[in-house]
């Protein structure tokens, strides 16, 4: 069969919405032709392919720089700029929230393995989604590096996001453990994602140590509260080269679009979709206001009227030429 | 002039350190094409709290200049932001003339016949116990570029005298390894400045004929060194004019705010010479300084750098002095002598170039309070 333009061959049998799941397309965002016909998204899933299809699959594209707009992290590229947390929901719903949310990293805790045929969370994980294990539950940098040598035992790659948090209550991350771990791990080779209290020191010395990416959090993690940590996040985006993830706090769509305005290079979130009423539907409205949020930050945000400036002498008439 | 060394070439005994800093620079300077920026990206570059690369262009760009009064606007209130109505005073002294380079445009290069002398530490001494009398509490140790006639030593010696009289020190000399960084700062030295001049090395090697300041490199990482040395500040500067000043302005800009980046704990200065424009040469060369160009150059260092100090030379006038205070500049000189001695007594050796604001301190400072701003001698114990 033939699929833009490339000769490719295929189990028989596969759907046409499994190929395209298969090849990593983002069905909420492509169009498809079939043989000349152009078929209905509901339908993809009962079109049974066969060998002399010919496929076309297309999508839009912006004009300017935001063709090729991906983020990097740790030399792997991704065009979706959400990170999904799969915590506190039900397995079942993880692969419509992925979906919609069109993320293509997910964060995953590591716990003790349950045998026989209780549900393990990486069946419900669509193929093609990079994991992001995380080491909750660490309290200090030696616990996080075990639980991150462990995860990658699992096979879960070398993607490791840094959680060292030694605060029950509001569970704040410790700026100084994760450091430690951070050095520990990308010696090792992992790609270290820390998440972090935003202190523009601590985030240097993070890049020092070897992450791959900085997570800052916008307010306590679970709290919903948006991005209270602006001011803070925003020195971080302008003197760190590494790709700025704001992390936590995040609690609605706004939340999200305000992050990626100010230049953040990701929005990670978990519990603002995990405790909506219609999971999928929340995820998706994240990924737009992410996706929108972007494109303003990408097309140079415009002249904000100031408030209260003042009439003065001009400055400049003592100028000679 | 066929036999010229290949000014990107390190002499012998030269400092190689492991920066990219030069090559970021360059690259992002040839980079720069400012007559692509229009009306609307300078206003939204005046619209971002902070200022990033693109936006430094845009307001360094031609298509700026209807915008001035806006940038200076933008500029003061960063200023005022981050220094009050401080202005800080110091003074340089010219310790020796003697040079060893030969760059067509400076009064003190080797083939040019001027009286060459240099100050003993005695009469160092009374030259600093003169300019300290005066109120001031830092100073700035100039050299010609002759380690010969001015070796690291003679330089120490003098700093430690200035410390017994000042507390804060700074040099600008020729530049300098590593350990002799060190060494200077040993004797009491904090500040290092050292000027590119220009960033276009093709330029720069047409100027700079014969000397180790042809060599282009070791000068370009003589802030990092005099960091690496653990100097507390570096300034930087180019003499706005020799080339095209919108790319070497740009360049100054970035190489400072790369070396902070790099070392966050640094204090940033720059400095902003410029050879003045032949009166009605407008037309022959678009690319000259005007007062203008000079405003547009200090406000857009200030926006990039919020934090620098900014020092304007008595090489402008009076007029334009007590005005930049009072909008992007924190830093004037005053009781200027450019000669070699001459606070105390005679001068003993020929200057660099001529002053314009020949103001004594106490009249300096009468002009800063007047201009509704404080002066201030020194803010900081150095330890």
């Amino acid at each position: 069969m033939v699929l833009n333009g490339e000769n490719i061959s295929v189990k028989d049998g596969i759907t046409l919405e499994s190929l395209l799941e298969e090849r990593g397309y983002r069905i909420p965002m492509i169009a498809v032709e079939l043989n000349g016909e152009i078929p209905q998204k509901s339908e993809y899933g009962s079109i049974i392919l066969k060998d002399s299809d010919v496929i076309e699959v297309v999508h839009f594209m912006g004009g300017g720089s935001q063709d090729n707009d991906t983020l990097v992290i740790g030399g792997h590229e991704f065009t979706s700029r959400f990170i999904l947390g799969s915590g506190k929901y039900s397995l079942d719903l993880i692969k419509a929230a992925v979906e919609h949310a069109g993320a293509q990293i997910i964060t995953l805790a590591l716990r003790r393995a349950a045998t026989g045929d209780v549900a393990n969370i990486l069946d419900y994980i669509p193929e093609n989604v990079t994991l992001l294990p995380n080491t909750s539950g660490a309290r200090n940098a030696e616990e996080a590096v075990r639980i991150a040598r462990l995860a990658r035992e699992v096979g879960c790659g070398d993607f490791i996001k840094i959680e060292c948090i030694r605060d029950s209550k509001y569970l704040l991350p410790d700026n100084y453990e994760t450091i430690k771990a951070t050095e520990i791990l990308a010696k090792e080779g992992f790609i270290v994602m820390p998440y972090m209290y935003p202190d523009l020191n601590a985030a240097r010395d993070l890049v020092n140590a070897g992450a791959a990416s900085i997570m800052p959090l916008g307010a306590p993690i679970g709290s919903n509260k948006g991005i209270c940590t602006r001011e803070f996040i925003k020195i971080l985006i302008d003197e760190i080269d590494l790709p700025i993830i704001v992390d936590a706090g995040i609690g609605r769509p706004s939340h999200a679009c305000e992050a990626m305005e100010m230049g953040a290079a990701a929005v990670m979130a978990n519990t603002a979709i995990a405790t909506a009423g219609n999971v999928p539907a929340m995820a998706e409205a994240f990924r737009k206001a992410i996706e929108a949020g972007r494109g303003a930050y990408l097309s140079g945000m415009g002249r904000v009227i100031e408030k209260g400036a003042s009439a003065s002498s001009p400055l400049t008439g003592f100028l000679h030429d | 002039m066929a036999n010229r060394t290949n000014h990107m070439e390190y002499m012998e005994g030269m400092d190689v350190i492991d920066s990219h800093i030069l090559d970021e620079v360059i690259s992002e300077m040839n980079a720069y094409d400012y007559d692509k920026y229009t009306a609307a990206d300078v206003r939204r570059a005046l619209a971002h709290e902070t200022f990033t690369a693109e936006d430094f262009k845009a307001v360094l760009s031609p298509a700026a200049m209807p915008f001035l009064e806006e940038i200076a606007k933008k500029a003061q209130a960063e200023t005022r932001k981050h220094f009050g109505n401080s202005i800080y005073m110091f003074t340089p002294l010219y310790i020796a003339n003697y040079c060893e380079n030969y760059c067509i445009y400076c009064g003190f290069n080797c083939h040019n016949k001027i009286n060459r002398a240099k100050l003993e530490p005695d009469e160092i001494e009374k030259e600093m116990k003169a300019i300290s009398d005066t109120g001031l509490q830092e100073i700035l140790i100039l050299t010609g570029e002759s380690r010969k006639m001015s070796d690291v030593k003679y330089i120490g010696e003098a700093c430690k005298i200035a410390r017994k009289y000042f507390k804060i020190v700074g040099i600008e000399v020729y530049p300098m390894n590593v350990d002799e960084y060190a060494y200077l700062h040993e004797c009491g030295v904090d500040f290092v400045t050292v000027f590119q001049e220009t960033y276009n090395s093709d330029k720069y090697e047409t100027l700079h004929l014969e000397g180790h300041k042809r060599v282009f490199p070791y000068r370009f990482y003589a802030q990092e060194r005099a960091v690496l040395g653990g100097m507390r500040g570096v300034g930087f500067g180019a003499l706005l004019g020799l080339d095209d000043f919108r790319k070497d302005a740009f360049a100054t800009g970035y190489h400072a705010h790369l070396l902070q980046r790099k070392y966050p704990h640094a204090e940033i200065a720059i400095s902003c010479p410029r050879l003045r424009p032949i009166i009605n040469n407008e037309k022959i060369n678009p690319r000259d300084v005007h007062e203008p160009q000079l405003l547009q150059v200090i406000c857009a260092y200030r926006l990039l750098l919020p934090f620098a100090s900014i020092t304007i030379s008595t090489r402008e006038c009076e007029r334009f002095r007590d005005n930049i205070i009072k909008i992007a500049a924190t830093k004037i000189s005053a009781g200027v002598s450019v000669g070699i001695g001459g606070h105390e007594g005679e001068e003993k050796g020929d200057a660099q170039f001529e002053i314009s604001d020949g103001r004594s301190v106490d009249e300096v400072f009468e002009a800063i309070e007047r201009q509704g701003m404080q002066p201030v001698m020194s803010d900081y114990i150095y330890v």
